[in-house]
């Protein structure tokens, strides 16, 4: 079916590629339609609900049948495109879908012989009963039978990239308007991004044969126009880019394709790039969409609309039929007709179903000698994969339709008038209104900065539409801060603007006769809207979600016009009192990959690993997530399972010494003449009267009173202080520093800086912590009298300068090393190698938990939660009693604080010494009492500790301290485990190790 | 205790280089940087010590040699100064800053530096980085606290086409993948056309 010459296409550069399986012949610069067309394929796919034979409709973003799946391999392997956008390319292999065994024979194409028992609602009203089967029974039934193209399963071995723009003028859609608005834009002197859905940009003036511009033929001018765009520096133009989301506050959501048309991509080049784009102005000339008319039978394969037979003519050389009928409404159709006529198709008719048709291009049809009928309809078509004939009536002057000819043709094109797009306007929630004229609704008030120009505008007539862009480029860009635009005329020699439209159902002989298709994608017909009107519905919203009308992957590009047309006409209410539904993004969909771009795999989130986490790995390691941090959980032995190896860790800690990597604790230097006064109104322990040299174990409160972290306060100097945070409470505890300090406490001359990084730890602890240091540390006394519990020195140790802390988290005699990081795994190998005469024993996250659980020391976040006060777990004592005031004392006063029922931080003993309960089990005091059973807390930490040889658990539980010495009971799956409330101080409650 | 060498220093990203269609990126040797917060009115001694004055400035970076500094707040700058220098210029900038309320911390191990730099340089960061960094909006000698995709990173335009990043040293090798991907695909896209 392709022309001898004309179209944009390369007739020298012949394409090779594969649909089903069938080895076919394309030429560059086709699309998969336009080069299935050239082979005289019109079927290619199966609808959705009834699989119905379906053709090409369209010939860009709005085809909603044509719908296929592209794959490279069975990784690669893309469903649901439309073939209307897919770039032709050497070897690309395109499949059918929805349908079985194949694309001419497909068994579910019963659906269409009982359609009459698949009405609106159907799913709802059959699939209810018994409910429990929806589940189990129908919805996978329903998903196997329904639905679009098959997901690969593999993962996508592509790359997808992402890129942050700024601009002052982004122009959207690059048909004549959008040219005019970048030209405009950038001789003002913008920076311009300017990007259009398709391979070439041009839009219209692509397929534009006749008319001038400047002087110059179209598509001339359209050459000419990109030079000084490109030559102008200033434009950003991106071909293959959907804009196909509007965000708040003037942000755009560009998908740019960048390997899809490429036989062999590159291995480095990314599919897609998700572009975010931050506009100043924004310019919207995204065009307008062409109506299919709502006949019965409107949906065979070779039934397209009117101006896409155009351009598949005019931009590609292909003819869509032989014998062709023009069905239409709008003047617009009747130059597709003269265009198809002068390449030789035969027009055996021109059906218009208005009054009269007296414009210019329905004159020059007549003059052609064109059959033109007006008052004439199609009242259905013949033909089962491809149309051979439509069937016609005329429309009498009560409205009655009287039977008329069958007219055979293999193609019919279809024209009921344009819809200007307004889909990304209506994004940006700028308002619509309905303008009665075009029968359209048109961009009203914006809601951002946003200018509209050509038939998004509701502006047609070529002339028009190159003035309205030129002037939207010039407004943009001085609202951007640039100057005006040089004044630009641009005199077209074309066509006098196309008029004429048409909404809803076309007029039938017998009402409700035959299936005239609204939703394309989506199967709903004119009938399926009437049935939901009278089965109550009315509003717009509801019609939608019971009918499915404009909810499918088209989101009703060709559809939603109709629909709107036919509940008016059912309602007796005009189109603006029924309003319109909402547009969403996507525009057209777009991948996950795009999304996540590089955030996946070993780059979805930052991995944190400490400078001596290398050595911990050599050491045989195993590791554990700690928010974003990787921290060794324990050092096995040979075989060594966890239990085993972390009481040998324990016993080695008690009983010798072990090193800690402490590195990820969160630290913050406290640096000013009010450090002081800060922490004692951040904190509620008192600072004031804390020695140089010495530490404190800090407590925080949330306002609301309950503990949000804990950790030690060393004072290096009067006007500066060490403190350190929990592991995963550091990036909390900084910022709400640095909020109240700022926002709160501006007078106050103090200032914070995070050095969590700057220092690589190491916690030595254990009875003989301080043989192994003592050799190691320059310059530093650490002894017992003049290096006590919480005390902090500054020196060196082993040449690196260190910052020493005397603090311990086992209970034993403890040191921690900081130095600064880069030093961290030198200082890990120095400590190991001095300790290994001592027996010291690397040891991980595991048995750090287990000894500080011996002491009872809570962990924040664990044995707490968001509920629990200092009171509750046991820390009341940390309180400055004099005090004035600090983050969270006044909620210490409230009632519900004070209640004696509160749940309390208490240890607990299994009768079984070899039972270990489980963390976060219940707890009950009567095990007899019938489900449900009053829980009156639950275990919080559980361990077993070697050193007792027995297991220990931490718990909160109501009244808890009133209850020591009580048996309660843990019930299981199978059994109860009995317990006895004890302290929560295990090891050492004197704390004469620690202080040893 | 004899007197014993410190043990080598280890970054995060020693060494690392790479280099596609004439855009490097690279893993910088080690710096000083010191933290100063304090009054504006700071800056003037601040420069007599260091050597480079403080800008007032937002988001400017004053430089000279190896030293430099960079605004990041009203009320803080970032030093940065060649690597053995730390304890000096703390020890000198502590006596010129004495009786003016201020901070000074050593956090030269906190971050670690990346060199970017050539044509695709601005694109590269623009596959992370969500501001504009168009030369006429963020100029030679601009600098700022930014983020590159999860990664938190200071930001300093040091040239045309040049940039050096200062990110936390545990972010390092996260943000070291994302940028090499960024620039393998920003030299594949260029070179494709």
């Amino acid at each position: 079916m392709r022309t001898p010459s004309g179209g944009r296409i390369d007739r020298a550069r012949p394409l090779r590629f594969r649909f089903d399986g069938r080895a076919l012949n394309g030429c560059a610069g086709d699309t998969l339609a336009s080069a299935l067309l050239a082979n005289g394929i019109h079927l290619v796919g199966r609808s959705f609900k009834y699989h119905r034979p379906r053709g090409i409709m369209a010939a860009g973003a709005d085809e909603p049948n044509a719908l296929v799946t592209v794959a490279r391999d069975a990784a690669r392997h893309t469903p649901n495109l439309r073939a209307t956008q897919v770039e032709l390319y050497e070897g690309l292999a395109a499949e059918s879908q929805n349908r079985w065994p194949s694309l001419a024979f497909d068994t579910a194409a019963v659906n269409d012989l009982i359609s009459p028992l698949l009405p609106a609602g159907f799913y709802y009203k059959t699939f209810m009963w018994p409910p429990r089967a929806w589940h189990r029974l129908y919805e996978p039934k329903i998903r196997a039978m329904a639905g679009l193209g098959r997901a690969a399963e593999l993962p996508d071995p592509d790359r997808y990239a992402q890129r942050y723009a700024h601009c002052d003028v982004l122009v959207v859609g690059t048909g004549p308007a959008g040219l005019a608005a970048a030209l405009a834009a950038a001789a003002a002197g913008a920076r311009v991004v300017l990007c259009d859905e398709q391979a070439e940009p041009g839009g219209s003036l692509l397929a534009e044969p006749h008319a001038t511009i400047e002087g110059q033929p179209a598509q001339a001018w359209l050459a000419e126009a990109l030079r000084q765009i490109g030559a102008s520096g200033r434009v950003r133009l991106l071909p293959r880019t959907t804009a196909f989301g509007y965000f708040p506050h003037n942000m755009i959501g560009l998908l740019q394709r960048i390997t899809d048309h490429l036989p062999t991509p590159g291995p480095d080049l990314p599919r897609e790039v998700l572009w975010q784009v931050r506009a100043k102005q924004v310019v919207l000339a995204a065009g307008a969409i062409e109506r299919p008319l709502v006949f019965p039978g409107n949906d065979r394969p070779g039934i397209m609309l009117a101006d896409a037979g155009r351009t598949y003519l005019n931009r590609y050389g292909v003819r869509p039929g032989q014998t062709v009928v023009v069905a239409t409404a709008h003047d617009a159709a009747y130059q597709a007709a003269l265009d198809l006529a002068a390449a030789g198709v035969r027009i055996a008719l021109i059906a218009d179903l208005r009054r009269e048709a007296e414009g210019v291009l329905p004159q020059a049809a007549r003059a052609a000698g064109l059959p033109v009928s007006v008052r004439t309809v199609i009242t259905g078509t013949n033909g089962r994969l491809r149309i051979s004939a439509a069937r016609t009536g005329h429309v009498e002057g009560d409205g009655s339709v009287s039977a008329r000819d069958a007219v055979p043709c293999d193609a019919l094109l279809m024209s009921g008038g344009f819809t200007p797009s307004i889909h990304l306007f209506s994004q940006s929630r700028g308002a619509l209104r309905f303008d009665r004229d075009l029968a359209a609704y048109l961009p009203d008030a914006p809601a951002e900065a946003v200018h509209c120009a050509g038939a998004c505008a509701g502006i047609f007539g070529l002339g028009a539409v190159l003035e309205s862009g030129y002037r939207a480029g010039a407004e943009a860009a001085v609202a951007a801060g640039h100057g005006a635009a040089p004044a630009r005329a641009m005199p077209v020699d074309a066509a006098v603007e196309a008029t004429g439209g048409f909404l809803g159902q076309v007029p039938q002989a017998i009402a409700g006769r035959g299936r005239a298709f609204v939703d394309f994608q989506n199967d709903v017909t004119a009938k399926d809207l009437k049935l939901a009107v009278r089965e109550g519905f009315q509003s717009v919203e509801h019609v939608k979600r019971y009918t499915t009308t404009g909810m499918a992957t088209d989101q009703g590009k060709t559809s939603n016009m109709n629909a709107l047309g036919i509940l008016s006409d059912t309602l007796g209410r005009p189109i603006p009192q029924i309003g319109l539904t909402t547009f969403r993004m996507p525009y057209t969909p777009v991948t996950f990959g795009a999304f996540a771009g590089h955030a996946r795999g070993a780059q979805f989130d930052p991995v944190r690993r400490t400078p001596i986490h290398p050595a911990a790995e050599a050491a045989g390691a195993v590791f554990e997530d700690v928010g974003t941090w990787k921290r060794a959980r324990y050092f096995p032995h040979g075989g060594e399972g966890m239990h085993a190896a972390v009481n040998r860790e324990c016993l080695a800690v008690r009983n010798g010494v072990g090193m800690f990597d402490a590195t990820t604790l969160g630290k913050i230097e406290v640096v000013g003449p009010d450090a002081a006064e800060f922490l004692e109104r951040l904190y509620v322990n008192p600072w004031a009267k804390l020695a140089p040299g010495r530490c404190r174990y800090g407590l925080l409160l949330r306002e609301d009173g309950s503990i949000m972290d804990d950790g030690v306060v060393g004072r290096v100097a009067p006007d500066r202080f060490h403190l350190t945070t929990t592991t995963g409470g550091a990036p909390a505890v900084m910022a709400m520093m640095e909020d109240y300090r700022q926002t709160e406490w501006p007078e106050l001359n103090v200032w914070l800086t995070s050095v969590t990084e700057q220092w690589a730890v190491v916690a030595v602890q254990g009875p003989r912590a301080r043989e192994v240091l003592a050799p190691l540390v320059e310059g530093i006394d650490i002894s017992a009298s003049t290096m006590p519990h919480m005390s902090l020195r500054d020196g060196s140790i082993g040449g690196i300068p260190c910052r020493l802390f005397r603090v311990s988290f086992s209970g034993e005699l403890g040191f921690e090393v900081n130095v600064p990081a880069n030093h961290g795994r030198a200082l890990w190998e120095m400590i190991g190698q001095a300790g290994a005469a001592h027996g010291i024993v690397p040891y991980g996250t595991e048995t750090m938990h287990v000894l500080r659980a011996e002491k009872g020391y809570v962990i924040v976040g664990q044995d707490t939660d968001g509920t629990v006060s200092l009171d509750d777990a046991g820390l009341a004592w940390a309180i400055g009693k004099n005090k004035r005031d600090f983050v969270g004392k006044r909620s210490l006063a409230r009632p519900d604080m004070q209640r004696a029922d509160r749940k309390q931080f208490v240890g607990l003993l299994t009768e079984d010494p070899a039972v270990v309960l489980e963390e976060g089990a219940q707890i009950v005091a009567d095990p007899a009492q019938p489900v449900p059973m009053t829980m009156i807390g639950h275990v919080t930490s559980s361990y077993f500790s070697a050193v007792l040889g027995r297991s220990i658990a931490l718990a909160m539980v109501a009244g808890g301290r009133a209850r020591m010495g009580s048996r309660l009971h843990v019930p299981m799956p199978g059994r109860t485990i009995a317990v006895t409330v004890a302290a929560p101080v295990f090891v050492d409650p004197e704390g004469e190790k620690l202080n040893g | 205790m004899a007197e014993r060498a410190p043990a080598a220093e280890i970054g995060p990203l020693d060494g690392l280089r790479i280099d596609h269609a004439g855009t490097t990126l690279a893993a910088l040797p080690p710096s000083t940087r010191l933290a100063l917060h304090g009054a504006a009115e700071l800056a003037g001694a601040v420069g007599a010590t260091f050597g480079v004055m403080p800008m007032h400035e937002a988001c400017r970076a004053a430089s000279s040699g190896a030293r430099a500094a960079l605004w990041l707040g009203p009320d803080e700058w970032l030093l940065l100064a060649e690597p053995d220098a730390g304890a000096g210029i703390l020890q000198a900038l502590t006596a010129a800053l004495a009786g003016k309320p201020h901070s000074l911390v050593d956090v030269s191990h906190r971050q670690t530096g990346i060199g970017l730099e050539g044509p695709e340089a601005q694109a590269v960061l623009n596959a992370g980085c969500p501001l504009d960094l168009d030369p006429a909006v963020f100029p030679q000698g601009s600098c700022t606290r930014t983020v590159f995709a999860r990664a938190e990173i200071t930001l300093w335009r040091t040239g045309a086409e040049s940039f050096r990043i200062d990110v936390l040293r545990s972010f390092a090798p996260y943000l070291w993948q994302l940028l090499e991907e960024a620039l393998r695909e920003a030299a594949a896209a260029s070179v494709s056309g």
